[in-house]
């Protein structure tokens, strides 16, 4: 090989070596940081099931915001059309947190409660998180689907 | 009548957008140089109607139009009137008003600084700046009309969201686009420089100082909303990779290496095609940003418009604009390898990788923030990409160009020898190690703090190591031209940056805490004490103020008085009280009372100690200020014909 070409085949060796770095490492990172959305009741479907963390969203039952007489603990109830998900907090909610606000939390599951790190609530009364109105719809659609045959099984 | 005064002068401005789009394109094309000196009166008629247009939106709401549909959603009679002003751009059809009156800022400029160009160049430029205002007039026009009326009039308005009433955000949006739509000069200047086969030096010679000061406007903006984002927000964070933050830091990103590439471009003649396709980027990203904060794709707390019908055009605007430019590029962009040959070890080098650095980390970005919309076609379900994504790999990508950055300037062009920069690297080396060994004793060793100052130390060293160099090497007056010293300030800047990051990441204490009127609590070497919270009122809001008194060994430091606000419509929003300080801030907000019938027991409260949190904003504006120094360079404005080649040598030469 004279030297242009090794040249050449150093620096597409290199190109190709620090492409396919670049691209494991992406893939790496995603796969770690990828987190779903979920509502209740898919929750309760056992949807989310695989994931270790993930996020929560639906709306603050109205009344079921109870607070910890000595600390930051603060407990609600999560709901959409179909489910309801309790939900433990430490720390101060958002300003905009009260009943029937649509929020949303990330977390994990532990006893059938669902531990949040973060809760964030809609940024204004009109603007509900449109990945959240699409996750609630997309669970009252399957759920209507179910209701189907659960109307016809008993023949 | 006023408001529709507005409008019509939008209509004006777009008949005049459209003059300026396509007249001088075609006198360019067939060299009549009438339809060519069409260009520059057009663009100065179609500032006036748009700047007129911009005066009567600003007066409707000074006057409290509320007739006005757009003035009665965002003010009412109690709002103040600077926050009034500012509500011009505080919702969207405003805010693309804005864009286009700096886009005819910028094009004004332009047709009154660039008199010295070839006249088939300026009036290319000019005719493209022409064609992205008749899209965005069209834009405002057919979509977003902020002059519509609504009848009947209503007897007070509504208010501008109370995140948006804050001093940040009077200024950070028009900064924000002066960055943002100043990326549009540059790709005008390639689209001319690839319809004109003019495929040299000099086009980037002109486009250098705009693009530089494009990229300081984006800086001075960014960094205004991070820390209207630390102030406002109130939970003390200075970036949260939301994407409509990103949306502004990929420009940013392609922005850092455009001006590095025109900076090869321009001295040696190389990489000419990768310079074009960076402004391409860099424009087309800027247009994306404002694509992704205005059609509500993705969620993000600024995401509060959304209009399936807007984002539709801006997509298709967005289409037309890269897909024509990349195409017009895959035509004329140049074939052959120009330009001076440089070995492996140079500057050319150092800044190819650089480059690649930077675009790697804004296609890093762009990846992780449009994943919602790639998971949903792909049916993944609803996924987006959390925070520690972004986080990994921007180290990872970065870690490497800080390293690389003390070489930059010791790097010669074409050639450089090793020799110099194993000097720089012993000397830049041990000053790290040194200062690095005495952050482990203060910061008891916590591995981000220690990484954070060798590697802020490492870049200072290498940076004031050239600097001093330069004084001893060159005589008086030539020692530190604009462009050097611009070079020098934006690389101290980004040693301050990351001692800012590092240090307030690794060495923040933050308490959230419940507090009862009396208590003390003691964060980060203060002590808190809470006296209680009283209600106290502004010209729209009432609020619960709690006082908090900072002790420090029992000697009291200051009071801070943060308020939980409520607005005229309702909507709650914490105010922080920040006690700001070169090497930390104190920072208090109020969450929520404990019993909400009793406000005046205990509260939730965030107790916040940040050491060198402000040292991130003041490595941004030593970039920003470098930025603006190096477009200062008298080389750029001195007039030489087209064909002159730059006459700098090896040794003159900046990054």
């Amino acid at each position: 090989m004279n030297p242009t070409r090794k040249r050449r085949l150093a620096i597409v060796i290199s190109v190709v070596f620090a492409a396919s770095v670049a691209v494991s490492l992406t893939v790496f990172a995603l796969q770690r940081n990828m987190s779903y959305l979920f509502t209740p009741s898919q929750v309760q479907e056992g949807q989310a099931t695989p994931y270790a963390t993930f996020r929560l969203g639906g709306m603050v039952k109205a009344g079921s915001i109870q607070r910890a007489g000595d600390s930051l603990k603060v407990s609600f109830i999560v709901v959409d059309d179909g489910g309801a998900m309790p939900v433990e907090y430490t720390g101060i909610l958002p300003d905009l947190f009260r009943d029937n606000q649509s929020v949303i939390a990330t977390g994990r599951m532990a006893d059938g409660r669902f531990i949040a790190s973060e809760v964030l609530a809609k940024h204004d009364e009109n603007y509900m998180p449109k990945e959240l109105k699409d996750a609630m719809a997309k669970a009252h659609d399957k759920r209507h689907i179910d209701d189907t045959p659960s109307k016809d099984a008993p023949r | 009548m006023i408001p529709e005064l507005g409008q019509f002068s939008l209509v004006l401005a777009l008949l005049l957008a459209l003059a300026q789009g396509v007249l001088p394109l075609v006198g360019a094309w067939r060299g009549n140089g009438a339809l060519m000196a069409v260009a520059r009166p057009a663009a100065a008629g179609q500032a006036i109607f748009v700047f007129a247009a911009m005066a009567i939106l600003i007066h409707a709401f000074l006057a409290f139009d509320f007739s006005v549909a757009y003035v009665a959603d965002n003010s009412n009679l109690a709002l103040p009137w600077y926050y009034r002003v500012t509500a011009v751009w505080g919702a969207h059809e405003g805010s693309m008003l804005l864009w286009v009156f700096i886009l005819n800022v910028w094009s004004l400029a332009l047709a009154a600084f660039s008199r010295h160009l070839p006249p088939a160049f300026l009036s290319r430029v000019l005719a493209v700046l022409g064609l992205i205002g008749v899209g965005f007039l069209a834009f405002i026009l057919f979509t977003s009309n902020p002059f519509l009326r609504e009848l009947p009039r209503p007897a007070d308005g509504g208010d501008l969201n109370p995140v948006l009433q804050d001093p940040g955000m009077t200024f950070h949006p028009p900064v924000l686009y002066m960055g943002y739509v100043g990326f549009s000069v540059a790709f005008a200047f390639s689209i001319a420089a690839l319809l004109g086969g003019e495929l040299e030096q000099a086009w980037v010679r002109w486009a250098r100082p705009w693009t530089n000061v494009a990229w300081a406007f984006l800086t001075l903006g960014i960094v205004a909303g991070s820390w209207w984002a630390y102030a406002e927000l109130g939970w003390g964070g200075w970036w949260f990779w939301d994407p409509v933050e990103n949306a502004s830091f990929m420009p940013w990103l392609v922005g850092v290496a455009l001006i590095h590439a025109q900076a090869v471009t321009e001295k040696r003649g190389s990489l000419p095609a990768w310079t074009v396709l960076l402004s391409l980027f860099a424009f087309s990203l800027s247009l994306l940003g404002t694509f992704l904060v205005r059609s509500g794709v993705l969620t993000s707390v600024h995401a509060f418009a959304s209009d399936p019908r807007r984002g539709l055009y801006i997509l298709g605007f967005l289409v037309v604009v890269i897909g024509g430019s990349l195409l017009l590029y895959a035509i004329r962009a140049p074939k052959v390898a120009t330009g001076k040959p440089f070995d492996a070890l140079s500057r050319e080098t150092g800044i190819m990788v650089a480059n690649l650095l930077f675009t790697t980390a804004a296609a890093m970005v762009l990846l992780g923030t449009l994943f919602p919309l790639i998971g949903d076609a792909f049916n993944l379900g609803r996924v987006s990409v959390g925070p520690p994504y972004f986080g990994f790999l921007f180290v990872l990508l970065m870690a490497p160009a800080v390293l690389l950055l003390p070489y930059g300037p010791y790097l010669r062009w074409g050639r450089a020898e090793g020799r110099q920069l194993t000097v720089v690297s012993l000397r830049a080396g041990l000053a790290a190690v040194v200062c690095a060994i005495a952050a482990a004793w203060f910061a008891d060793g916590r591995v981000r703090a220690v990484a954070g100052v060798a590697g802020a130390v490492w870049v200072a060293a290498g940076t004031l190591a050239y600097a001093l160099k330069r004084w001893r090497e060159m005589p008086s007056g030539r020692r530190y031209p604009a462009e050097m010293a611009g070079m020098l300030v934006a690389h101290l800047g980004v040693a301050i940056f990351l001692i800012g990051v590092m240090l307030s990441e690794s060495l923040s204490v933050e308490r959230d805490v419940r507090m009862a009127p009396g208590q003390t609590e003691a964060v980060g070497g203060y002590q808190f004490r809470f006296d209680g919270v009283r209600e106290t009122d502004g010209p729209n809001w009432t609020a619960d103020e709690g006082e908090v008194s900072v002790l420090r060994d029992g000697a009291f430091v200051t009071t801070m008085r943060p308020q939980k606000r409520t607005y005229s419509r309702g909507q709650v929003q914490s105010e922080s009280a920040i006690d700001p300080g070169l090497f930390r801030d104190v920072y208090v907000a109020l969450g929520e009372p404990m019993d909400a019938r009793h406000p005046e027991g205990a509260w939730a409260v965030r107790l916040y100690h940040k050491p060198f949190v402000r040292w991130i904003w003041l490595g941004g504006l030593f970039m920003m200020a470098g930025g603006f120094l190096a477009a200062a360079e008298r080389r750029f404005r001195t007039h030489k014909q087209a064909r002159d080649l730059p006459a700098t040598s090896a040794t003159e030469s900046v990054a």
